[in-house]
């Protein structure tokens, strides 16, 4: 397996604010790469580096095996990028627009520009100041889109669009998969990341909390089960990895960590299961809970920060 | 609730971020008319001496540029003619921008959006806009009229006077107040707006040289019937005063049957497919520059003609004065008309050099409007990137240098009939190129350097400007009028032309480009 990104230690500030503190990251090729975290932790920063637009304090990174800072130009003939925040000259059109980042990457194709401005049912004949943000935000994703460059960085690019462009949107994606080629795909929406991504990347504060499978990052979480037993469900409470026990007559809900779903299920078994539901983790879950969880330790986290500080 | 709730709020906004524009629009303004009044007063001493300019000076060339001559035998009557049509073009300048700055621009800009979703009447903008404006022009006849009593100049006519920049920027806050009703774009209702000036302008022009009723349908025309210290006629200006209410109750008409956003001329479709110029960074550079540089050009080869057309009255122009005289012919032993036109083609070239640095700050504009960073994720180098826009700023600023020396040459050789004066005079504004060049290489230095001071790059300009035009007059030090690029040009046609300064100047201004670029490279994008 070769590595299309790869980024270790990545520190980044801007005056006072530590914009990325010793980021990783690292995507394979061929992957469709699912790049997490909430507002401000840093993933536009680590693209605007890996773009060679801003040079990294300190750590190392590579991009398709060249340095996106000293190999900026060579290395953008095998990248497309579509920004999150879209800013178009507002004299031109969208369909002048696509051309000119078509020919300045140089894999302009016209069938292939055609097709995509078909698809996203976009008018290529406004002129950019009279588009709406979803607009502005498809031009930028055909202009994108329609490269054959072997590298895509999308930032947040979903942003301003409906439904059915979102659709849309992940077929396009799927297709660029099929045809081997490497995504790295910012994102808050987890339901897309969800569908498109091989592996995924979170991160918080400039730093990288949790990298891996999908499956892998399952692991991190809970599954939700509601039984109903023959037997009054008693003892569950006694059972490691089970949280938020709720038992009324003969139904028991909880929720349990997968590496103690297993134990859990057994004992359900033996008090006799009539009916059985589960629901498998959401990476919802996985966020709000990765998330929310240090949100709430916040202040119990600052003081270990300062301790760390102190080492 | 009405359509007007939140005028006062939004008034008071306007006039907290806008405080400074309107002191130095207010300032500068006023500064001219004092200037002017000053200088009228040294060129012309006695009594006597106004007699025989009143008597000189009635050429058709100098009418087309200010106005019908009235009481040109006083000192208000000289600078009401010398400054009231400039003035009153500063006027409507200052109140069509501050007037589409905050109406129109901050609608397409989306924030006007915000603002409405609050409780805030339909017209409330507009009106806090019409408030704030309307009180500048106030402010500004007022300290015009003031400065001109102080200056010893007759009450009345100096009343008179203020009173006409109040009610010619009144008309135009009415003119623009239609003019962004018309489009969505507040670049294209400043153009609309500020081809109507053009039109008062040309309508008055035409009207004076001939029997003065054209000049009745110029608003410019209309105020100028007013006649400051030379009859103080009053009744023109209710006419004028009459005519911006008219204008503005049009523009509420026009407001009131439209969306928020929206004009009233829906805009046309443009091309699907990126035409041939969109290929290169430079092509693209062209292509946003195309618009500006064709109006940089129009505007200097017409400047060139108004110049060029004056040059054989320069004689009668100036009578027996020989303190005028004196004032223009510096160097001596050159003839009174290369004099007048180094000094002229020394205007033009600082005129050109305004395109010149508009242009290479077009580099900020982008950066800071974030449409650099998609450009350069493409196989674009930055040195390409910032190249295209320096392509534009120096050869588009040769260009319309180019004009300008091409419009004044044509006319000087028409109105001669030595038709060698076009390539004599081309040439003669060229010269000032490595100058233009070092005040852009500064723009793109600061740019590369320092870009949050990018802007400072206009001092540069505004320092050769003082030098060049007031330098003698206020006894500065050699070394400091030295430093101007422009005084180290030698001012052909009055003076040889030498290569010796030009080769300095236009390797400091290879070095800073240099310097920018070379910054830029190693700087984070904004």
């Amino acid at each position: 397996m070769t590595t299309a990104i790869r980024a270790s230690g990545l520190v980044k500030t801007f005056g006072s604010t530590r914009a990325l503190d010793g980021l990783d990251l690292s995507v394979a090729t061929g992957e469709v790469h699912g790049f997490l975290g909430p507002n401000g932790a840093g993933k536009t920063t680590t693209i605007r580096i890996l773009l060679g637009l801003l040079r990294a304090d300190s750590g190392d990174v590579e991009l398709l095996g060249g340095d996106p800072w000293r190999d900026a130009v060579e290395l953008h003939q095998h990248i497309a990028y579509v920004p999150g925040d879209v800013n178009l000259w507002p004299k031109l059109t969208g369909g002048e627009t696509i051309d000119l980042f078509g020919r300045l990457r140089g894999d302009l194709d016209p069938r292939r520009r055609d097709e995509l401005i078909e698809r996203f049912e976009l008018d290529p004949t406004k002129r950019a100041r009279t588009y709406s943000k979803g607009n502005r935000q498809k031009v930028a994703l055909v202009a994108g889109l329609s490269s054959d460059a072997e590298l895509l960085l999308l930032d947040e690019p979903t942003s301003g669009l409906d439904p059915l462009m979102e659709v849309v949107f992940q077929d396009v994606v799927r297709e660029i998969r099929a045809e081997g080629r490497t995504v790295l795909l910012s994102s808050h929406i987890l339901a897309q990341v969800e569908a498109l991504c091989d592996r995924v990347s979170i991160i918080r504060a400039g730093r990288t909390v949790e990298s891996g499978t999908l499956t892998d990052l399952r692991h991190l979480t809970r599954t939700s089960i509601t039984a109903e037993t023959v037997r009054a469900p008693s003892g569950l409470d006694k059972l490691a990895g089970v949280h938020d026990l709720q038992v009324q007559d003969s139904r028991a809900h909880f929720d349990v960590d997968t590496d103690h779903l297993d134990a859990a299920l057994r004992h359900l078994t033996e008090l006799g299961v009539r009916s059985l539901s589960s629901q498998p983790p959401t990476l919802e879950e996985l966020f709000l809970r990765h998330y929310g969880d240090e949100l709430a330790h916040e202040p119990e986290r600052a003081g270990l920060a300062a301790g760390d500080g102190h080492e | 609730m009405s359509e007007l709730t939140g005028t006062a709020q939004l008034a008071r906004d306007i006039l907290r971020r806008d405080r400074v524009r309107i002191a130095v629009w207010t300032l500068s303004i006023a500064g001219l008319v004092v200037v002017t009044a000053a200088s009228v007063q040294g060129l012309f001493p006695t009594q006597a001496d106004l007699d025989k300019a009143a008597a000189a000076e009635t050429s058709a060339a100098a009418i087309v540029l200010n106005g019908p001559p009235y009481g040109l035998d006083t000192v208000g009557g000289q600078v009401a003619y010398q400054v009231g049509v400039w003035g009153m073009v500063a006027v409507a300048l200052m109140t069509l921008l501050m007037f589409t700055r905050n109406t129109r621009a901050e609608e397409e800009s989306g924030r006007l959006d915000l603002v409405r979703a609050t409780v805030v009447g339909r017209h409330a903008q507009s009106t806090a806009a019409l408030i704030i404006v309307g009180g500048i022009n106030l402010l500004v006849g007022t300290v015009v009229a003031l400065a001109n009593i102080a200056y010893g100049l007759p009450v009345v006519g100096s009343l008179v006077f203020g009173a006409g920049f109040t009610v010619l920027g009144l008309i135009f806050a009415g003119v623009t107040a239609i003019t962004t009703q018309v489009t969505e774009n507040s670049r294209v209702a400043n153009g609309l707006a500020g081809m109507v000036l053009g039109l008062a302008f040309a309508l008055r022009a035409i009207g004076d040289v001939n029997d003065g009723t054209l000049s009745w349908l110029s608003p410019i025309g209309l105020v100028q019937k007013s006649r400051p210290y030379a009859g103080d006629v009053w009744w023109p200006l209710a006419i004028g005063l009459a005519l911006a209410g008219v204008l503005t109750l049009v523009a509420g008409r026009l407001a009131s049957h439209r969306d928020l956003g929206a004009g009233l001329v829906p805009p046309r479709p443009g091309p699907a497919v990126g035409g041939r110029l969109l290929t290169r960074p430079v092509g693209l550079a062209l292509r946003l520059q195309r618009g500006t540089l064709i109006a940089w050009a129009v505007g200097l080869f017409a400047t060139g003609v108004a110049y060029g057309s004056i040059v054989d009255q320069l004689d009668d122009l100036l009578g027996d004065n020989q303190s005028a005289k004196d004032l223009i012919a510096q160097a001596g032993g050159v003839s009174i008309q290369d004099s007048y036109l180094a000094t002229t083609m020394l205007v033009l070239a600082l005129i050109a050099t305004g395109y010149a640095i508009q242009s290479a700050l077009r580099l900020r504009t982008e950066e800071n409007a974030g449409r650099v960073e998609p450009l350069l994720a493409t196989p674009t180098s930055r040195d390409r990137w910032v190249g295209s826009h320096l392509v534009m700023s120096f050869l588009g600023g040769a260009l319309v240098l180019a004009a300008g020396g091409l419009g004044m040459g044509l006319t000087v050789g028409l109105i001669t009939g030595d038709m060698g004066e076009v390539p004599r005079l081309l040439g003669a504004s060229l010269v000032y190129v490595p100058a233009m060049w070092l005040l852009a290489g500064i723009a793109i230095a600061l740019f590369g350097l320092a870009p949050r001071a990018s802007l400072a790059a206009w001092a540069g300009i505004a320092f050769c400007f003082v030098i060049g035009m007031f330098g003698q007059l206020l006894s500065l030090p050699q070394w400091l009028i030295d430093l101007s690029p422009y005084q180290r040009t030698p001012q052909v046609p009055a003076a040889d032309l030498t290569f010796g300064a030009l080769a300095v100047i236009a390797a400091v201004a290879v070095a800073l480009t240099a310097a920018g670029m070379v910054g830029f490279r190693h700087r984070d994008l904004a």
